[in-house]
C-alpha cells in the first residue's frame, strides 16, 4: 500500500480491463458455434428434411422423421415417469426439512445431479435391456427419467420454500385436511417454479446422448414400438456426424440446427416462466 | 417417493459393483496402474484412461477458471444488474444448455483443422483430434458451472466489509484482491470441484474430439496434443462391441470408478457450499 494513489488506480482500471475482457470473450464462441450451427443446418431443413427418413449414403436426401418422433415419444415417456416422481420427492424434502429420510434424500439428489450420464446409461443397460433381452425405447426413456429427476426435485422444492408458511397456516387454520392443503394451495401456488424445472429438465435430456448408447440405441427406420430400438435426435447427429459421408453430415447438421431450436426455446420458456414468478434456481 | 431415490442409488451402486465383480476379481487393484489395454489379449490396465481423464480435466480447468472467475467478479461485483449483465449472464446460461454432442460436433469440423494447422506450425503431428482439442470444447463446456456459483457468492459479500475497505481508500482492485477474494475463497474453490465433476464424467463431446487410441503415448508433446482416450469415451466407444465378461466388467470398472469420483468431488463441493452459505 506505499504505492502512490496515481499507480494504485491505473491499477485497479487495469484488472477491470482485464476482468471485462476475459468476461466478454467468453460470448465469443458461442456465437461462433450458433451461427456456425445455423449456417450449416439451416439450409438443410426443409418439408422433406421433416417428413422422411435418412436416405442411405450417397443418396440425396433423406431426413430426420424417425429421429423427431423417438426423441418426442422418449421425452415423453420419461416425462410422464420422472415428473410425478421428482414433484413428490421434492414437496416431501421441502415440507419435511428436517427428517433423516430428507437429508438422505436430498444427498441422493446431489448425487444423481453429479453421476456421468453414461454411467446412468451402464446402470439402465443392466435393469432393463439385459432383462428384456434388446436395445429398446422404454430403456432409454428410463435412463432419461433417471437424468431429469434430481432438476425436478430440487426446482419444486426450491421454490415451495419460497413460499409464506402463512399461506399454508392461514388454510390449515380453516380446518383443510393436510393433503388437500398441499394439494390445492402449495402446489398451485409453486405451479410456475414446478414447471419451469420441468421445462429445463426436458431441454437438459434432450440432448442426452451417453445414456442412449446403450439404451435406446438407434435406428435407420421409421419406428413406433416402444419396445424395438428407436431413433432420437442426439444420437442421429452423434451416428452421422462421426460417419465418412458428406450427405450424412449435412443430415447431422439439419439434425443439430433442429435441436438447438429445440433447446432454445425450451430454455427461453424457462427464463419467462422464473422471470414473470421472480423464482431464483 | 424419497425413498425411491435412496433405492435408486442404491441400485446403481449395487449393479455398478456386482457386474465389475469379475475383473475386480481376476485383476485385483493392479488393474488401475495397468499400462496396456487388449482386450483381444484380455490384458486391461485402466492407466492410459485414467491419464487422459485427469489431463482433459485438468487442462480444461486451467483454461476455464479465468474465465469463470472473471465472469463471476464482473457480474458480482461490477455489474451486477442492468441490461449488459443481464444479456451476459444468459449467455452463459445459454453455454450450459447447448447439448455437449453438439459442441462435439462443431468441434470435429470447426476447431480440429484448426489444431491441425496450429500442430503444422508447431511441428507436431497433425493429428488434430486429441487431448489438446477435447480440453478446449470442454473448457467453454464447464465455464458456466463455476461461473454462476461464484456470482452467487460474490453478491453475498456483506457490504460493510466492502465498504470499511473503501473506507479507508483502497481502490476497487484492492477490494477484490484483500476483501472479496479471501472472503469467498472456499466457495470459489468448490465452484472449481463442481466443474471438475462434470468435467471428469463428461463423454459425447469428448468421445467425439479425443482420438480414442488405447495406448499412451511415450513423449509428452504426443501426450497433450495427441489422440488419448477417457474413462467415459473408453466406455462409450468399447461397451457396445465388448463381446465377453471379463472387457465388458473391466469396462463397468471404468464406470465405477468415474462414478466414485465424481460423487465424492460432487459431495465435497456441495459440503463446502452449504458450510459456506449457512455462515
Amino acid at each position: 500500500m506505499e504505492a502512490k494513489i496515481g499507480t494504485r488506480n491505473i491499477k485497479s482500471m487495469i484488472f477491470k480491463g482485464i476482468i471485462v475482457f476475459f468476461a466478454f470473450l467468453i460470448t465469443l464462441p458461442l456465437i461462433v458455434i450458433l451461427l456456425y450451427i445455423i449456417k450449416q443446418g439451416i439450409t438443410q431443413v426443409n418439408w422433406h428434411f421433416l417428413t422422411n427418413v435418412p436416405a442411405p449414403p450417397g443418396e440425396k436426401g433423406g431426413g430426420i422423421v424417425n429421429a423427431l418422433t423417438g426423441s418426442f415419444i422418449m421425452v415423453l415417456m420419461a416425462s410422464i415417469v420422472a415428473v410425478p416422481v421428482g414433484i413428490l420427492a421434492g414437496i416431501y424434502l421441502s415440507e419435511n426439512p428436517r427428517t433423516k429420510l430428507a437429508y438422505y434424500s436430498g444427498l441422493c439428489v446431489d448425487i444423481l445431479q453429479g453421476v456421468p450420464s453414461i454411467v446412468v446409461g451402464i446402470v439402465v443397460y443392466f435393469w432393463v435391456v439385459k432383462p428384456l433381452g434388446g436395445f429398446s425405447a422404454i430403456a432409454g426413456s428410463i435412463a432419461l427419467a433417471i437424468m431429469m429427476l434430481p432438476i425436478i426435485i430440487r426446482s419444486t422444492e426450491q421454490t415451495l420454500k419460497l413460499l409464506p408458511d402463512s399461506l399454508k397456516e392461514a388454510a390449515l387454520s380453516l380446518g383443510v385436511p393436510y393433503h388437500r392443503v398441499i394439494l390445492k394451495v402449495i402446489v398451485p401456488c409453486g405451479f410456475a417454479g414446478i414447471l419451469s424445472g420441468i421445462t429445463l429438465s426436458i431441454a437438459r435430456i434432450i440432448g442426452e446422448t451417453a445414456p442412449l448408447l446403450f439404451t435406446a440405441l438407434g435406428n435407420n427406420f421409421f419406428s413406433l414400438k416402444i419396445t424395438g430400438q428407436m431413433e432420437s435426435l442426439p444420437h442421429v447427429i452423434f451416428t452421422y456426424a462421426t460417419s465418412p459421408y458428406d450427405d450424412w453430415h449435412d443430415l447431422a447438421w439439419g439434425a443439430s440446427f433442429i435441436l438447438l431450436m429445440f433447446v432454445l426455446t425450451l430454455n427461453i420458456v424457462t427464463k419467462l416462466l422464473t422471470r414473470k414468478w421472480k423464482i431464483q434456481l | 417417493m424419497s425413498v425411491l431415490l435412496l433405492l435408486i442409488i442404491l441400485g446403481v451402486l449395487t449393479t455398478l459393483i456386482m457386474e465389475s465383480m469379475p475383473s475386480i476379481k481376476s485383476l485385483g487393484i493392479g488393474y488401475l496402474w495397468g499400462k496396456v489395454w487388449d482386450p483381444v489379449q484380455n490384458i486391461y490396465g485402466a492407466y492410459p484412461f485414467l491419464i487422459g481423464t485427469l489431463l482433459t480435466s485438468f487442462i480444461a480447468l486451467i483454461i476455464s477458471v479465468p474465465f469463470s472467475f472473471a465472469i463471476a467478479i464482473y457480474l458480482g461485483e461490477y455489474n451486477p444488474k442492468g441490461w449488459l449483465s443481464d444479456l451476459l449472464k444468459n449467455t452463459v446460461e445459454l453455454i450450459a444448455a447447448v447439448p455437449s454432442i453438439i459442441y462435439g460436433f462443431w468441434g470435429l469440423f470447426v476447431l480440429v483443422p484448426l489444431v491441425r494447422t496450429l500442430e503444422m506450425k508447431l511441428n507436431i503431428l497433425p493429428y488434430g483430434v486429441g487431448v489438446f482439442t477435447a480440453s478446449i470444447v470442454l473448457a467453454v463446456m464447464i465455464i458456466p458451472y463455476g461461473a454462476s456459483l461464484g456470482i452467487t457468492l460474490i453478491r453475498m459479500v456483506p457490504s460493510p466489509l466492502k465498504e470499511g475497505a473503501y473506507a479507508l481508500g483502497a481502490t476497487r482492485w484492492e477490494v477484490i484482491r484483500s476483501v472479496i477474494m479471501p472472503y469467498t475463497r472456499s466457495g470459489l474453490f468448490a465452484g472449481v470441484l463442481l466443474s471438475l465433476g462434470r468435467a471428469l464424467g463428461e463423454t459425447m463431446a469428448v468421445t467425439m474430439l479425443i482420438g480414442n487410441t488405447t495406448a499412451l503415448a511415450s513423449v509428452f508433446k504426443d501426450v497433450i496434443f495427441g489422440p488419448g482416450n477417457t474413462m467415459a469415451s473408453v466406455i462409450a466407444n468399447e461397451f457396445a462391441e465388448a463381446d465377453h465378461t471379463l472387457y465388458v466388467s473391466a469396462l463397468i470398472e471404468l464406470g465405477l470408478v468415474l462414478f466414485f469420483v465424481t460423487v465424492v468431488i460432487n459431495l465435497i463441493g456441495k459440503r463446502i457450499i452449504t458450510r459456506f452459505t449457512n455462515n
